[in-house]
């Protein structure tokens, strides 16, 4: 594959990923209004987000080991008891640290 | 046009849309802020970390992107890039899709640029809003700029926080991403048939992830659970 400029090359990544997401955001507004989301396509656009929180985290998960799943149990507890993103994920945090400050 | 509200932008409208942003802005900022932290780690400059911010202004693929940026940069890294945050950002068209009944009827130069400002608290300020008998579609454009400028300043921050952290692992910032996906995940939750998707996706990217390399088994978990729920029918 070729090298893209050098100088240009990052600029034009990050463009086009802006493009993307642009048009992933503008899509669903204009297909609204042209084409009718069956019942079928509508499930599966709902389980997307969630399939792919979870293929993201748990191979990461697996990868890094204990700590990981200390971490992400954490926060999911936390998140389900408080309903608090801003709680949840700084209880994983400090829930990781301390483990490995006591050498886990 | 019933129920459509002003045909304008009012000054109003965009005070009640700044007003609703602020609960939003602690974990908008929070997000942002690790983010930029995570950016830093990662080695991208802080020009690029701020332009990503300013020009994607959604955090999943921010971290992705981020993750899987390699250089040199060539045609089939941005065609990779541009694919994964196509995948990540798919969810956005459910939500615009459905701002469609209440905007449908004004013009699209009012309506377009506040769908490209839009994400999940955006979005569910919008709905509530909009539930709540609200008929002026100023708050969807002001909301999104409020919490874009807030995404883009924290991951400033957060990005400077990053660069002066000697041991990220220390603090567990290595682990940034994984604790926010989690908790992303649990107001997803609809009950146990639903989460077959997620078995289905997380079983494929394990193996994916083992036996081949590159980013490609996000790819494969995601479209993996996606299709599972497609095929599963409603009954449950």
């Amino acid at each position: 594959m070729s090298v893209l400029e050098p100088l240009g090359a990052t600029l034009l990544a990050l463009l086009a990923m802006g493009v993307t997401t642009f048009l992933m955001r503008a899509g669903g507004y204009w297909l609204m209004a042209h084409v009718p989301l069956t019942a079928r396509v509508h499930r599966m656009l709902e389980a997307l987000p969630g399939a792919l929180v979870v293929a993201i985290v748990l191979p990461i998960a697996v990868k890094t080991g204990v700590i990981a799943f200390l971490a992400i149990t954490a926060a999911a507890v936390v998140m389900v008891l408080r309903h608090n993103g801003f709680l949840a994920v700084v209880s994983g945090l400090i829930v990781a640290a301390l483990a490995r400050s006591m050498g886990m | 046009m019933r129920g459509a509200g002003a045909r304008y932008l009012t000054v109003a409208g965009f005070a009640d849309g700044v007003r609703l942003s602020v609960p939003a802005i602690p974990v908008m900022a929070l997000f942002g802020t690790a983010f930029g932290a995570f950016a830093a780690q990662k080695g991208l400059g802080l020009l690029e970390a701020t332009l990503m911010s300013t020009l994607m202004f959604a955090g999943a693929s921010q971290f992705v992107a981020t993750e899987m940026w390699t250089e040199p940069i060539t045609v089939s890294v941005v065609t990779t890039l541009c694919l994964i945050t196509a995948a990540v950002n798919m969810r956005f068209m459910l939500m615009t899709a459905s701002l469609r009944p209440w905007l449908g009827g004004l013009p699209a130069r009012q309506t377009y640029p506040a769908m490209a400002l839009l994400t999940e608290p955006g979005w569910l300020i919008a709905m509530r809003y909009r539930a709540a008998g609200g008929t002026d579609h100023s708050i969807v454009l002001s909301s999104g700029i409020a919490l874009w400028l807030i995404w883009i300043a924290s991951t400033v921050l957060g990005y400077l926080l990053g660069a002066v952290v000697a041991d990220p692992r220390r603090y567990a910032l290595d682990l940034v991403m994984p604790v926010f996906f989690t908790v992303m995940l649990v107001p997803l939750w609809s009950g146990p048939r639903r989460a077959i998707a997620w078995v289905a996706a997380g079983v494929v990217a394990i193996v994916m992830a083992e036996y081949v390399s590159g980013s490609w088994y996000i790819i494969a978990g995601t479209v993996a659970g996606t299709l599972s729920a497609g095929w599963l029918d409603e009954r449950a």
